[in-house]
């Protein structure tokens, strides 16, 4: 760096015989910085300032104190709802207030919008906690027998202790019943998908629609479909049989339409290339498109799953509840999960209603694996993985 | 070592050009018919449900006219039936989950793409999810075992406060010492909040995927306007995005209309038409399908399924209202999921 003890000034020459005007010109600092100066303080960047801190933290305290003020002395509202409400709203004004002391309106809207967005997931992230929370607390006592999992409800009444019965018979109901319907609606599903994709056409787009169309049928209505063809129509007795045909009629559209999307995303320059090589189209849907897709696929198969295995009232409608052990899906009545849950319940019975807060803890705990299994098979594999998968595979297939 | 030069003449026979035709040849025919003909099962299958509906809505129609949508009773035995009071229940309960979804939905989406840790998004996002997954049943438990409690009380504090609106009058005195609970519970209220829980994560998952495509530029160019985060959240976020708030919020109202077992578990059935949705007893057009198939006669089967006809030809109206407006949007490009 250079400094100057003493700045030049540079000036022209006066122009003789004029009088000399005041031209613009550059004149350097005196006060240049010098090595051992300060360095001056860097702006901090980042969006809050201790003082921000401090305001929408004695903003709540604030709010905490004014809400216990009006609530437990002011108003006849006891009870933690009013006092919560009165919280947040007092909290509010309290922010908007302190804020505007400083600050223009701009800064006042933008605090409170905040505030606001941030109370509104809380409130749901306090939905979702107790609702899971309370499903495990409330199914507590029925969980740590071994019997819930291993034996099923044939001889056990409304008194009986939790170490006789168990939910066996409903679980492998359950079990059976989508087993079947993914039989069928898999290969329709993802076949169908397969046509609008990549057959296409005029065909391809009334498939289309109706398909979107029935993703709208209401559950109930599926029950009582099957309920109305198959058991009335048809004389079918009801079974495990006329419960997975609900089922497959409720996720056929579901999976069908899922596995549209996913396949929609393939790359197009893909299908390309394996055309271009010579491969038939069957050999690029088989070979390119779906294994491209798999990862998609299988998200929309789990999640599909997901929501076959808690739905109700398809299965409310077809199947008749047993309560002993059934694996003949043809022949006669059967349990499911969610059923037995929903008709426990309705029983007023406390120890039945423990055993359906088992079961449906249980019902969480598998909708909550297949979620988890799902959502890691639909994660990208890291990149060089990949890659080294595909070379692998390419290598089987020359050799 | 010599270049031998070739002496016959090339030009003898003109190259035959090679057959370029689309038609598909040997496995592809195989793949393309069995593709079409799964293709045509399935519509089959699905057409089929919607034109068997239809088909079992004629005689009932025929029989009741249009009587059918505003009777409210329903009584086979006296052969007056109809679906006025159920609709109207149908439509107090998605409203009341509407009016309690709606607003959690935005604020969710918002908060995950515009206000959480970007490290937090993908579990956020994943919880939401996962709120989407959770069977009704269990939503129907947690509504009737612990939210009735507190719903009820809500319910009383909105009878004193707005009492003097009809929807939310009670037929009972909000100010007696010992107020009557059994008067505000198993309403359209408490079963609409527990609805609310399952909808309101599916509007939600449709507003934080637009919300996340609204273009980085123009965040930025808000932002280095001066704009504060949330008038950058107002000015580029919620226009971007008001495709998907509508059609999200559609999507939650279509099935919020069909929602059956968390209802069925709530309310206590009545056929009475009525605008109070606090009281006790109402009744769904899916609570009624559960609860009354089974002591159905032929005749009455008919009518269960044309209420169910009628509540698919709602739901189909909202949901493929809702594929419209997300697809026309500026936002609608890759919503699709």
């Amino acid at each position: 760096m250079t400094t100057f003890a003493d700045p030049p000034t540079v000036r022209q020459p006066p122009v003789p015989g004029r009088r000399a005007v005041e031209q613009p010109r550059t004149t350097l600092r005196a006060d240049l910085p010098t090595a051992n100066a300060p360095a001056p303080a860097r702006r901090s960047l980042s969006a809050r300032t201790p003082d921000d801190r401090f305001v929408m933290a004695g903003s709540w305290v604030g709010g905490l104190a004014l809400a216990w003020l009006v609530t437990q002395r002011l108003l006849p509202w006891t009870g933690l709802l009013p006092f919560l409400a009165a919280w947040f709203v007092l909290g509010l004004m309290v922010l908007a207030t302190a804020t505007s002391l400083t600050s223009g309106a701009v800064e006042v809207r933008d605090r409170v919008a905040g505030a606001v967005v941030h109370a509104g997931a809380l409130v749901v992230g306090a939905a979702l906690l107790s609702t899971v929370v309370f499903i495990f607390v409330k199914g507590a006592p029925a969980l740590p027998h071994w019997n819930m999992y291993l034996d099923d409800m044939s001889g056990v009444g409304p008194r009986d202790p939790f170490t006789r019965g168990g939910v066996l018979h409903a679980v492998l109901g359950s079990a059976i019943e989508l087993g079947i319907a993914v039989a069928v609606t898999v290969p329709l599903g993802i076949g169908t998908a397969v046509f609008m994709t990549e057959i296409g056409g005029r065909f391809a787009r009334v498939v289309r629609t109706i398909v979107e169309a029935m993703t709208a049928l209401p559950s109930v209505v599926a029950g009582l479909f099957v309920y109305t063809t198959a058991i009335i129509g048809l004389g079918m007795a009801r079974s495990g049989l006329a419960a997975s045909l609900a089922l497959a009629v409720m996720m056929l559209p579901i999976i069908a339409r899922a596995s549209d999307v996913v396949l929609r995303v393939v790359p197009g320059g893909l299908r390309e290339a394996s055309l271009a090589l010579g491969a038939s189209r069957w050999k690029t849907v088989w070979h390119v498109v779906l294994p491209t897709a798999r990862p998609g696929l299988a998200t929309a198969l789990i999640l599909g799953v997901a929501r076959g295995i808690g739905e109700t009232s398809p299965v409310l409608l077809t199947s008749g509840a047993a309560s002993f052990v059934v694996t003949d899906p043809t022949n006669g009545v059967m349990n499911s999960l969610p059923l037995f849950i929903f008709s426990t319940v309705r029983s007023g019975e406390p120890v039945y209603i423990a055993r359906a807060f088992g079961a449906a803890a249980l019902l969480m705990a598998l909708v909550l694996v297949l979620f988890v299994t799902a959502r890691l098979l639909a994660r990208p594999p890291h990149p060089r993985r990949r890659r080294l998968l595909r070379l692998r595979r390419t290598s089987q297939e020359i050799s | 070592m010599s270049t031998l030069l070739r002496v016959e003449d090339p030009s003898s026979t003109p190259p035959r050009p090679r057959p370029v035709s689309r038609r598909a040849t040997g496995v592809d025919r195989v793949f393309a018919a069995g593709s079409r003909s799964v293709a045509a099962t399935v519509l089959l299958v699905t057409g089929g449900i919607g034109f068997f509906l239809a088909l079992q809505s004629v005689p009932t129609f025929r029989h009741y006219g249009f009587g059918f949508f505003t009777q409210t009773q329903w009584q086979p035995e006296a052969d007056t039936l109809g679906i006025g009071a159920v609709l109207a229940g149908t439509f107090e309960v998605a409203l009341v989950a509407m009016t309690v979804a709606f607003p959690l939905a935005l604020l969710t989406a918002l908060y995950i793409t515009e206000y959480a840790p970007p490290r937090l998004r993908a579990t956020l996002t994943s919880a939401v999810d996962l709120m989407a997954a959770v069977p009704s049943i269990i939503y129907g438990l947690w509504g009737f075992f612990l939210l009735e409690p507190h719903a009820s009380v809500v319910a009383l504090w909105l009878h004193r406060t707005l009492g003097w609106i009809p929807v939310f009058k009670v037929d009972a005195d909000p100010n007696a010492a010992m107020w009557d609970r059994s008067r505000y519970t198993a309403s359209a209220f408490i079963a609409g909040l527990a609805v609310a829980m399952m909808v309101m994560p599916m509007a939600c998952a449709v507003m934080r995927q637009v919300f996340s495509q609204a273009p980085q530029g123009e965040r930025e160019a808000a932002l280095a306007l001066g704009a504060t985060r949330w008038g950058m959240v107002r000015t580029v976020v919620l226009p971007f995005g008001r495709g998907g708030i509508i059609g999200g919020t559609m999507l939650g109202l279509g099935r919020a209309l069909g929602e059956t077992i968390a209802v069925l578990l709530i309310i206590s059935p009545a056929f009475d038409l009525k605008p109070r949705i606090l009281e006790i007893g109402t009744n769904t057009v899916s609570a009624l399908i559960a609860g009354r198939f089974t002591e159905a006669s032929s005749g009455q089967l008919a009518a269960l399924l044309t209420a169910g006809f009628v509540l698919f030809m709602i739901t189909l109206l909202i949901n493929t209202l809702a594929a419209v407006v997300v697809a026309r949007s500026r936002s609608g490009a890759e919503t699709e999921a």
